[in-house]
């Protein structure tokens, strides 16, 4: 099938993700539990679900939980 | 994924946005317990706590300032360390706040450089907008177009493109539309059109979330494979 990275990328904005999901304010209150969960090679997902759709659908909370996974796990490595 | 799987389970609409997992309390490490204990002491314990934890915070606010200085290049060192430092004095009197929130389910020290990164993401998200008009209607539909298609994939595409269109335009209300066409279509982040329109990020992304749950029924009920082009076929 013929590549189609922006059609997809736009639809993907527009229809958000098909699996179900948690609102911005929940995914603030477990975010720091999730991320620790990732770091410690857990199934953060399992733990809880919707999530991982969530930050999948909201672009904000992607940008908080990468600057978390980041700073987080920046200070295990040292 | 197919297209029927999309419908969403009876908790789902239930529980979405004002979601139901379950909270967490487990026994706090050493660490995160001393912190807690010296929070709520009184005096110099306390004042010296706090002292850390506002350094605490810094470091999470300038490591979210470094992060996004590249595409903050109209915003000069003292102006990012101005941001930097009232995030953190914003954060601190969350984190104060909250205080008997924190049930250990994470390290003290992670929960607290929550509050440090969403206080600094959210100011330079809107220092980023500042000034700026927020589009509220499409700017163009030409994003959607791709090159190289096949014949067949070309009509497929400007189908669902036109139904897609034609739904955002006719289902969605007004408010759901205006939602979508500013966060989805036209890039502005959530915080800056929560605060222009006066609200919550929590609220606008329920508004944001019931929109594209519409979109997708009426994708759905128009018989459109749309599950194809996001790449959610089941393999």
């Amino acid at each position: 099938m013929t590549e189609r990275p922006d059609l997809r990328q736009a639809l993907g904005r527009l229809l958000g993700p098909a699996a179900p999901e948690v609102g911005c304010d929940e995914c603030f209150e477990q975010l720091d539990r999730y991320v620790e969960l990732e770091l410690a090679g857990r199934d953060a997902d399992a733990a809880i679900p919707g999530l991982r759709a969530h930050l999948d659908g909201c672009p904000a909370c992607r940008e908080e939980h990468e600057s978390l996974r980041a700073l987080v796990g920046g200070e295990q490595a040292l | 994924m197919t297209a029927a799987v999309c419908r969403e389970p009876a908790w789902y609409t239930e529980h979405v946005a004002t979601a139901d997992v379950p909270s967490v309390t487990l026994p706090l490490d050493p660490e995160s317990r001393a912190w807690l204990r010296d929070l709520r002491a009184t005096g110099a314990v306390r004042d010296e706590a706090v002292a850390r934890l506002h350094a605490l915070l810094m470091r999470a606010t300038r490591f979210e300032v470094a992060r996004r200085r590249p595409t903050l290049p109209h915003l000069r060192g003292n102006d990012l360390d101005d941001v930097a430092l009232q995030a953190a004095d914003d954060a601190l009197m969350s984190v104060l706040a909250r205080l008997d929130d924190f049930r250990g389910a994470s390290r003290f020290t992670t929960w607290v450089y929550k509050f440090g990164l969403l206080e600094a993401a959210v100011k330079l998200r809107r220092r980023a907008w500042q000034g700026r008009e927020v589009p509220l209607e499409p700017e163009s539909w030409s994003f959607f177009s791709t090159a190289a298609l096949e014949p067949a994939e070309e009509a497929e595409q400007s189908e669902l493109l036109a139904t897609l269109q034609h739904a955002i335009e006719h289902v969605l209300t007004p408010h759901q539309r205006r939602v979508l066409v500013a966060l989805a279509l036209n890039g502005v982040p959530i915080d800056v059109l929560a605060e222009r329109l006066e609200t919550s990020r929590g609220a606008l992304y329920k508004t944001l979330h019931d929109a594209r749950r519409k979109l997708r029924r009426h994708l759905e009920d128009s018989g459109l494979a749309f599950d194809a082009w996001l790449g959610e076929e089941e393999t």
